[in-house]
């Protein structure tokens, strides 16, 4: 009975609004909104689930027994979960000791990147000086050319390092820096690491937008040029220094062509264990069954990504933040 | 001494300025121009790397290497044109994607932070080493043969309970042509792959659509244009100069991942055949260079650059 009022009141109600054709108008704009938003939920859900999912699945993977992976009863969650996966991949990874010194590798590295990077984007920005147009070409050069072209002479002017000719004077033979990481360090130094040229380009950008007028009272009150680029300019380059720190973090820790490239040793380079982690367990362990091969692999995977999205989580809101107020835009 | 006192403000300005940017001067040189030259120089001879001694012995060869590139050698033009004709693919559907996700989420809504933060989610796990390891053990799990992309297209038929060939013959019958329906089909299977491609092109468009001034919507919306209007004639002109950013850096990154610079890589490292990867690498750079010169003066002709 009720039911029946309610919707009298509703057909009334529509009736009325029917007849006033701003309430009319006013109506359909609602439905359209409404449906304009469901839409949009429908979309960001659906890409989200596409993004998530293979993380979601392999998190399961990672907790799942023998006896969950093969049971078609389970979805998503297993019946007996169990850390088992993740000891035995963390122990022939020797994960904390390889982990760590892949931090530190990965770290020294950013520090040095956003050094010589905002650098040399702030000599761009700030200084005048014949062939600037030129160079600053270069720069965008480098970041087109892909590394891949120039890989042959880099393996092989590391391989028999010898700058100028001064080793081979000394000590009457070529140092060879295979499997070591000093290449990656020498080449970050001079500017040319992992996508380098995009740091450069990001800093530049940045630097351009902020005001002359900072820098003029500086030097009005007598600071030097250096003094003004590590505590003035730098300082106020936050965004543009955290933007590019995330990037280099997680370019760097992810990269394997230089590491491939250059040799660089498992112990150093984590990411390269977990290309061999499941023929080792494989022999190793003798666990046959490639199906649970894959759930150490993906514990694996989950043990080696742990850092780098903490960090991200950490750092994502400056992140963001700053990727809107950075010179990523001009 | 003498002439250092004569420096004007000017010059010395300049010269802080050259010392600056010393450090990325002389790894330019050294690790660019050098390289760039010296593959240049390897392409045209025959390498032999001394093992006991160290060093190497380039005898000239010509065009020989160029040759067995392009006449004998039974992958690399197959190669070449597999990863221009994805690239051709990818990139118009990469850019406008992440167009479009980006534009969702400019707009403010509840959860917009964890949202933004899993739309970057794939730039951490678009990982290089990971990715192997996992088409690796999907090899091993279908018996070392890589079945990859049929097996896909399996699982998606069937887990979604839906019939995708029946889907297709419809728009078959509709009268479309059967070219953009593959092309349409064909974005639609690899929607994963575009996704996790496109992290960074959405950053970048975000921050593009943020510098644009809010006064051009007032303007647009006193005027009584529509949503659709005002996208094409106000979002669409601001963003154009950061479509050609994003198609520059998708072309780049989806050279640097293709099965083109795997071969020259295999060649050059692993069959130990230097002539012909420099060769390899060499084609391949210059082809990225070509594509990106003709697609940048393509989108310059109509860009519109506000200030």
């Amino acid at each position: 009975m009720q039911k029946v009022i309610a919707q009298n009141k509703l057909l009334k109600k529509l009736k009325a609004s029917m007849q006033d054709a701003d309430q009319r108008k006013s109506l359909g704009n609602d439905i359209k909104n409404i449906a304009l938003i469901i839409l949009k939920a429908a979309i960001i859900i659906g890409v989200g689930y596409v993004i998530l999912s293979p993380v979601i699945g392999m998190l399961v993977n990672s907790f799942s027994s023998d006896m969950d992976a093969v049971d078609p009863m389970v979805f998503v969650l297993p019946k007996k979960p169990t850390l088992e996966r993740y000891s035995l991949a963390a122990l022939r990874m020797n994960y904390l000791p390889t982990m760590a010194k892949d931090l530190i590798y990965t770290l020294t590295l950013t520090l040095l990147q956003l050094l010589i990077c905002s650098m040399v984007g702030y000599g761009f920005a700030r200084f005048d000086f014949p062939l600037k147009k030129l160079l600053f070409g270069c720069v965008v050069v480098m970041i087109v050319i892909p590394a891949h072209t120039i890989m042959l002479p880099l393996y092989l002017s590391f391989r028999e390092f010898n700058p100028f000719g001064l080793v081979k004077l000394i000590t009457g033979s070529t140092i060879n820096l295979m499997g070591t990481p000093i290449p990656m360090y020498i080449m970050t130094l001079l500017g040319c690491g992992v996508r380098s040229g995009l740091y450069i380009y990001i800093f530049n950008q940045f630097f351009r937008g902020l005001p002359k007028e900072i820098e003029e009272a500086a030097l009005v009150d007598g600071a030097g040029v250096w003094y003004t680029y590590f505590r003035i300019m730098l300082r106020n380059a936050m965004p543009s220094v955290i933007t590019v720190a995330v990037f280099s973090i997680v370019w760097q820790f992810n990269d394997t062509f230089y590491a491939k490239l250059f040799l660089i040793s498992e112990d150093v380079v984590i990411s390269k264990k977990i290309a061999t982690l499941q023929a080792v367990i494989a022999n190793q362990d003798k666990i046959l069954s490639v199906t649970i091969q894959e759930l150490y692999l993906d514990a694996g995977i989950i043990l080696v990504l742990l850092p780098i999205v903490l960090i991200y989580v950490f750092l994502q809101k400056y992140f963001i933040e700053g990727v809107e107020r950075s010179g990523i835009v001009g | 001494m003498k002439k250092k006192k004569k420096m004007t403000l000017l010059q010395k300005r300049s010269m802080m300025g050259w010392l600056f940017i010393l450090p990325w001067l002389v790894g330019f040189l050294v690790f660019y121009v050098r390289s760039l030259f010296m593959t240049g120089q390897f392409a045209f001879s025959t390498m032999t790397i001394d093992a006991i001694n160290g060093g190497y012995t380039l005898d000239f060869a010509g065009i020989e290497n160029f040759r067995y590139a392009f006449m004998v050698h039974p992958s690399f033009k197959q190669e070449l044109t597999t990863s221009v004709m994805n690239m051709l693919i990818d990139v118009p559907l990469i850019t406008f994607f992440s167009l479009f996700m980006a534009m969702l989420l400019n707009k403010k809504f509840p959860g917009r932070t964890l949202v933004r933060a899993i739309f970057f989610l794939p730039i951490i796990l678009n990982s290089g080493a990971i990715t192997a390891a996992m088409e690796l053990s999907q090899q091993m799990m279908n018996g070392g043969i890589s079945t990859q992309a049929a097996d896909a297209a399996v699982t998606a038929g069937t887990t979604l309970a839906l019939d995708v060939d029946y889907l297709i013959s419809m728009f078959m019958n509709l009268g479309l042509p059967a070219s953009i329906l593959d092309y349409i089909v064909q974005a639609v299977a690899r929607i994963n792959d575009i996704i996790s491609a496109s992290g960074v092109q959405i950053i970048i468009f975000i921050a593009a659509l943020q510098s644009i001034p809010g006064s051009m919507y007032e303007v647009a919306k006193i005027e009584g244009a529509t949503g659709y209007e005002t996208f094409w004639k106000v979002t669409f002109p601001m963003v154009m100069p950061h479509i050609i950013t994003n198609v520059v850096y998708t072309i780049v990154d989806s050279f640097t991942e293709s099965s083109v610079v795997n071969l020259a890589y295999e060649t050059t490292l692993t069959q130990f055949n230097y002539g012909l990867g420099s060769v390899f690498s060499l084609v391949s750079t210059v082809v990225t260079c070509v594509i990106l010169v003709v697609v940048c003066g393509f989108i310059q002709k109509r860009a519109f650059y506000y200030n």
